[in-house]
């Protein structure tokens, strides 16, 4: 049998960049504890659409975990209260009926608010842009298994691999630092034989754009594990720390 | 320049004057621990530290080392206050994970550096501030520390006032150590709860050994027990 609940959202509101926003109410019946999270604001700006008004803006793409477009503070926490969940995975039935639900947009100076939940994240691919990638040339396709690869190494990088660049580690972080982030970049590449030909130049790159961008020091709260979608460990900020340290004593 | 231009330079000088300080702090703590075990040795210690010129350096780099982490620590705050933008969360909270004292950083080094400044004035003014200067600051000689120690302590307000500061110190320490290597990239998967547990006893042993010392005097055991 369908479960269904009936929540209040407190909802920021904000016309645009420059406006002020404020918290609005909005009660909503009858929903359906299976319905995911985003699901439930579809049917309020549903709802909204119907009474004429403006419906809440907020970011989404794929819907099942993988994209990083989905955000959201959800009661204190960025994608929920939930551990190694994105707020499209989040479901409804991890709330109580009767329930106030604040929603929030990330709140962090390098990711200022477009609209209502919506904010700016080109930060993130600013700083790829500076340095997370593996230059190659064009031509034929080398071998799978030409370059031997140890699987301690293989997996250690597919998990850092995992980060999907949704900023709920900056949303989260006190300081608004992008290191967890950062070190899963620079750390899915550094660990393999293909991505150390670069690995000082990146390293230096890619951080001297995240401090222009104006992220935070980190201070290592581990806020941003703790919140992080895809578990991604604070131990890659050590390899991070490592990584850049070595490129700058060398010179 | 790279250690003050960027976000991890300007942590590499914050890790590096933290562990300058732990150190010294370590050294500190074994020293004054004497003064249980022997007041004389104590003493012996404090002429040896008087107003020479290697205690003198010392000192200076020390104070240098202090300075320096105190700077960077306003500057990194306000960076990152800056960073988290002008509007904030209505709802913010915390995971378990996420330690007390890693958030309050700022709030705890105040609280040791006020402290620190009462801790001056009660000894290093009279000890090795009087052997400078010639002035005699305090009742008792500059090198006869243990008399300064047991005097101060035979105040219970002063032993509580230095429990207090230690606990501050300690709640700093316990995430400033594993911080500091974490920092310094001296860290991995494998590593990072070790580290930490290491954090813990390294902080403890230096709080315990100071601590040891007004706990001593509050029991009444300085005035012979
Ligand atoms: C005996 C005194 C002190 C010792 C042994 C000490 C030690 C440390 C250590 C080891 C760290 C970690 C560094 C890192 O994360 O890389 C740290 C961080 C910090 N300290 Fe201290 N500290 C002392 C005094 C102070 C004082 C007096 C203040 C401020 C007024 C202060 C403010 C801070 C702040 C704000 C941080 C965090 C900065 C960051 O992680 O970016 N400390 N301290
Ligand atoms: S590290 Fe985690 S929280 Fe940060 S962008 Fe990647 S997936 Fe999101
Ligand atoms: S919408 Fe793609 S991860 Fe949530």
């Amino acid at each position: 049998m369908e479960k269904t609940i009936n929540v209040t959202l407190k909802v920021w509101r904000q016309a645009g960049p420059k406006a002020k926003g404020a918290f609005e109410l909005y009660k909503l019946d009858n929903v359906s504890t299976d319905s995911s999270f985003l699901e439930m604001l579809d049917v309020l700006n549903e709802k909204l659409i119907k009474e004429r008004k403006e419906p809440i803006v907020f970011d989404h793409d794929c819907r099942e975990g993988i994209c990083g477009m989905c955000s959201l503070y959800i009661n204190g926490h960025p994608h929920g209260k939930d551990g190694e969940t994105t707020t499209c995975q989040l479901h409804m039935r991890r709330f109580s009926d009767g329930e106030t639900i604040v929603v929030e947009p990330w709140r962090s100076a390098a990711f200022p608010v477009i609209k209502d939940l919506m904010v700016d994240r080109s930060a993130y691919d600013k700083i790829i842009q500076a340095g997370g990638y593996v230059s190659v040339n064009t031509g034929g396709v080398p071998d799978g298994n030409a370059i031997p690869i140890s699987k301690i190494k293989a997996d250690e990088a597919m998990d850092a691999a995992s980060c999907i660049g949704c900023g709920a580690c900056a949303a989260a972080c006190k300081n608004g630092s992008a290191m967890l982030f950062l070190a899963a970049k620079v750390s899915q590449l550094a660990l393999l034989p293909q991505g150390r030909v670069e690995a000082s130049a990146r390293a230096k790159a890619m951080v001297a754009k995240m401090d222009e961008l104006g992220f935070g020091n980190c201070t290592n709260t581990g806020a941003c594990e703790a919140e992080c979608p895809k578990a991604i460990s604070i131990s890659h900020i050590a390899r991070l720390n490592r990584e850049f340290l070595c490129a700058k004593f060398q010179d | 320049m790279w250690l003050i231009d960027s976000s991890i330079g300007r942590k590499f000088i914050m890790s590096i004057t933290g562990v300058f300080l732990v150190l010294f702090l370590l050294f500190h703590s074994l020293m004054n621990f004497t003064v249980i075990i022997s007041p004389e040795a104590y003493n012996a210690i404090c002429e040896f530290l008087g107003a020479n010129w290697y205690a003198l350096v010392g000192t200076s780099v020390l104070a240098a080392g202090f300075v320096i982490h105190i700077l960077y620590a306003l500057y990194l705050t306000a960076q990152n206050m800056r960073a988290r933008g002008k509007e904030r969360y209505a709802v913010s909270k915390n995971q378990k994970s996420v330690e007390w004292a890693s958030q309050n950083m700022l709030i705890l080094g105040a609280i040791v550096l006020g402290f620190l400044v009462l801790h001056l004035y009660n000894f290093w003014y009279k000890m090795q501030f009087a052997e400078l200067t010639g002035i005699h600051t305090g009742q008792f000689h500059p090198a006869d520390g243990a008399a300064y120690v047991a005097d101060l302590f035979s105040s219970p307000v002063y032993c509580v006032i230095y429990i207090v500061w230690l606990v501050a110190l300690w709640l700093h320490l316990t995430h400033g150590v594993w911080s500091a290597l974490q920092s310094l990239g001296l860290n991995n998967k494998t590593w990072l709860p070790r580290v930490k547990v290491i954090s813990n006893i390294v902080s403890t042993i230096v709080i315990l050994l100071f601590v040891s010392i007004p706990v001593y005097y509050l029991l009444g055991c300085g005035s012979g027990c």
